[in-house]
C-alpha cells in the first residue's frame, strides 16, 4: 500500500515522510501525476502562501487530478496544514485566490483585531483540539488533545458537517476537516508526538479499509 | 487555548554538543543526537538547534570519544530531524535563501537567523516570502551596558549601536514569524531571565516572542512568561537535571500556567 506525499514545493515534506517512515507506511515523495494516481492514498502537505501553493499545483498539472481524479474518485485525500487550506474554495491571504474547490469554503484570517491584547499570529504552538467525531482522525484519541500549530489563517467550511475538530485562539475555529474520503489537519500531526502519530496510524487504516 | 512552550535548546560546537556561559566559555556535552532521543521520549513541545561553531561547516567530532563524527552540521541536522518528532528549529551560520532551502529539505522547520538577518534584512523578507512567516525566526543577542541595551551579531562579539526592540520591530515587519531572544550577559548564569528585556521586546512585536538565558531553577520559566513571553527556552538546565521537562512543566503548573504534560 504506497502512499504519495505530494512535493509541490511547498515547505517541509522530510518530517511528514519520517513520520510515515516511522508508521512503516510504504511512503513515496512525488508530482509525478502517474505515482498519484497509481497511490493507495495522497497527502498533500504545505507549508507558505496559499497563491503560491495554488499556483505551484496548477502548473505541475495537480490541481485537476486531485480534484477530479482523487477527491472525486472518493479516494484518500490528507491535507495537513497550507495542504488543508487548498482544499477550500478561496483564500483571502494576500489577494484573492481561488482554491482546489474540493470542500466547499473559505479561508481567513484567524482572531482578527480589534483584540485587546490582540492575540498573537501566526497562533504557534501545543493548543487542545475538541474532535467533534468519535471515528476518523480523532478515533481512540483521549479528549481535548493537544497538537502542534503553526498558522495565520483557518479554514471556515460551508457545511457544519465537514468539520471534525475544533481548537480555540481569540476564536474557535475549524482545525481539522472529514468530508467523505478527504481528511485533513490544520496543525501538524507529524510534529505532535505519540498523538499526532496516532492521528496519522488513523488516516493510515483508514487508506487500508478503502 | 493555547498554551506557552517550553523549549530546551541545544548548542553544536565543532560537531560536538556543548554548554555556553556568556557566549564566550564553552564545555563539551557529548553526542549531539543523544539529547534530541531523550527529548523526544520526554515528548518536548519543541527543540531549537543551533550551530555556534566558530567557522562554517566544520564538524571535527573527536574521533577518541566513541561518537560518530559527522562531516558537517547539516549532516547532524539530518540525523536529528529524523528522530524528532517534534517541531525543530536550526540555526547558525545562515546567510543564503539556497541555505535555508537545504535546511528545510534536512528535516527542519524552522530557521533561526541572528547576524545575516541584521546584516542583511531583506533576507527575513526571502525567507518569510517563500516558506512563510512561521518559519522565519530571527534570533537577537542582547549585550546589557552602562547605557542600556544593545544588539550584537556575530556570536556576540560584534557590537552593532542598535536598539534590540527598534530591531525586533523591524524584524517583525520584514516578516519574521517569531523573536528568538538571548542575553549575553545572563547566558549560562543561572541566575533568571532578563525581564526587563523581555517586557520591552514582547511588547513591541505581535509576533511570538522565545526567552532565552539564564534559568537556572524551574521557577525562573515563570517568570519569563509573566513577562510577556510566548515561550520559554534554556539549554543547560536540560543537561544537568533528570526529568527537566517534568520538572519545568510542574513548575509553571504551579505557577497557574495551562502546559502541555
Amino acid at each position: 500500500m504506497t502512499i504519495a506525499i505530494i512535493d509541490y514545493g511547498m515547505g517541509n515534506l522530510t518530517s511528514v515522510r519520517n513520520a510515515f517512515a516511522h508508521l512503516g507506511a510504504d511512503v513515496v515523495v512525488s508530482h509525478d501525476p502517474g505515482v498519484l494516481r497509481a497511490a493507495k492514498g495522497v497527502v498533500l502537505p504545505g507549508v507558505g502562501a496559499f497563491g503560491e501553493g495554488m499556483a505551484h499545483l496548477q502548473e505541475l498539472g495537480l490541481a485537476q487530478l486531485l480534484k477530479d481524479e482523487i477527491a472525486g474518485q472518493h479516494r484518500p485525500l490528507l491535507g495537513i496544514c497550507l495542504g488543508m487550506q487548498l482544499l477550500l474554495d478561496d483564500s483571502a491571504e494576500h489577494g484573492q485566490h481561488k482554491g482546489l474547490g474540493i470542500v466547499p469554503g473559505k479561508v481567513r484570517r484567524l482572531a482578527p483585531p480589534p483584540h485587546d491584547p490582540p492575540y498573537r499570529v501566526p497562533h504557534v504552538g501545543w493548543n487542545h483540539v475538541e474532535a467533534s467525531k468519535t471515528e476518523g482522525l480523532f478515533k481512540g484519541l483521549p479528549e481535548n488533545e493537544a497538537f502542534y500549530f503553526v498558522h495565520s489563517f483557518v479554514c471556515q467550511p460551508e457545511r457544519p458537517d465537514d468539520a471534525a475538530g475544533w481548537s480555540e485562539h481569540g476564536e474557535r475555529f475549524v482545525c481539522a476537516l472529514e468530508h467523505g474520503s478527504v481528511w485533513a489537519a490544520q496543525f501538524h500531526p507529524e510534529k505532535s508526538h505519540k498523538a499526532g502519530l496516532a492521528l496519522l496510524t488513523n488516516w493510515l487504516e483508514f487508506v487500508a479499509s478503502c | 487555548m493555547l498554551m506557552p512552550r517550553l523549549i530546551p535548546v541545544l548548542l553544536l560546537m565543532n560537531g560536538q554538543l556543548v554548554r555556553s556561559e556568556t557566549f564566550t566559555t564553552h564545555q563539551i556535552i557529548g553526542d549531539p543526537l543523544h539529547e534530541v532521543a531523550r527529548f523526544n521520549e520526554w515528548k518536548v513541545d519543541e527543540l531549537i538547534y543551533l550551530d555556534i561553531s566558530r567557522t562554517a561547516g566544520l564538524a571535527q567530532g573527536r574521533r577518541d570519544s566513541g561518537n560518530r563524527a559527522y562531516a558537517d552540521a547539516m549532516e547532524v541536522l539530518e540525523a536529528v530531524a529524523s528522530h524528532c518528532f517534534m517541531p525543530l528549529t536550526w540555526g547558525g551560520h545562515v546567510t543564503s535563501l539556497d541555505q535555508v532551502r537545504d535546511i528545510f529539505k534536512r528535516g527542519a522547520d524552522k530557521v533561526a537567523i541572528n547576524t545575516a538577518a541584521f546584516e542583511t534584512p531583506e533576507l527575513i523578507t526571502q525567507v518569510s516570502k517563500r516558506f512563510g512567516a512561521q518559519a522565519m525566526v530571527v534570533s537577537i543577542d542582547v549585550r546589557q551596558t552602562e547605557d542600556g541595551y544593545e544588539v550584537m551579531t556575530r556570536g556576540g562579539r560584534e557590537p552593532t549601536g542598535r536598539d534590540p526592540v527598534s530591531w525586533a520591530k523591524e524584524a517583525e515587519d520584514r516578516g519574521a514569524g517569531e523573536i528568538l531572544l538571548q542575553s549575553l550577559n545572563r547566558d549560562g548564569r543561572g541566575t533568571g531571565y532578563d525581564v526587563a528585556l523581555i517586557e520591552q521586546v514582547s511588547q513591541a512585536v505581535t509576533i511570538p516572542v522565545i526567552a532565552c538565558s539564564g534559568v537556572g531553577v524551574y521557577e525562573h520559566y515563570a517568570k519569563g512568561l509573566k513577562a510577556g513571553a510566548d515561550a520559554v527556552a534554556a539549554a543547560n538546565i536540560w543537561h544537568f537535571k533528570e526529568l527537566a521537562d517534568r520538572g519545568g512543566k510542574r513548575a509553571l503548573q504551579r505557577a497557574g500556567f495551562d502546559v502541555r504534560m
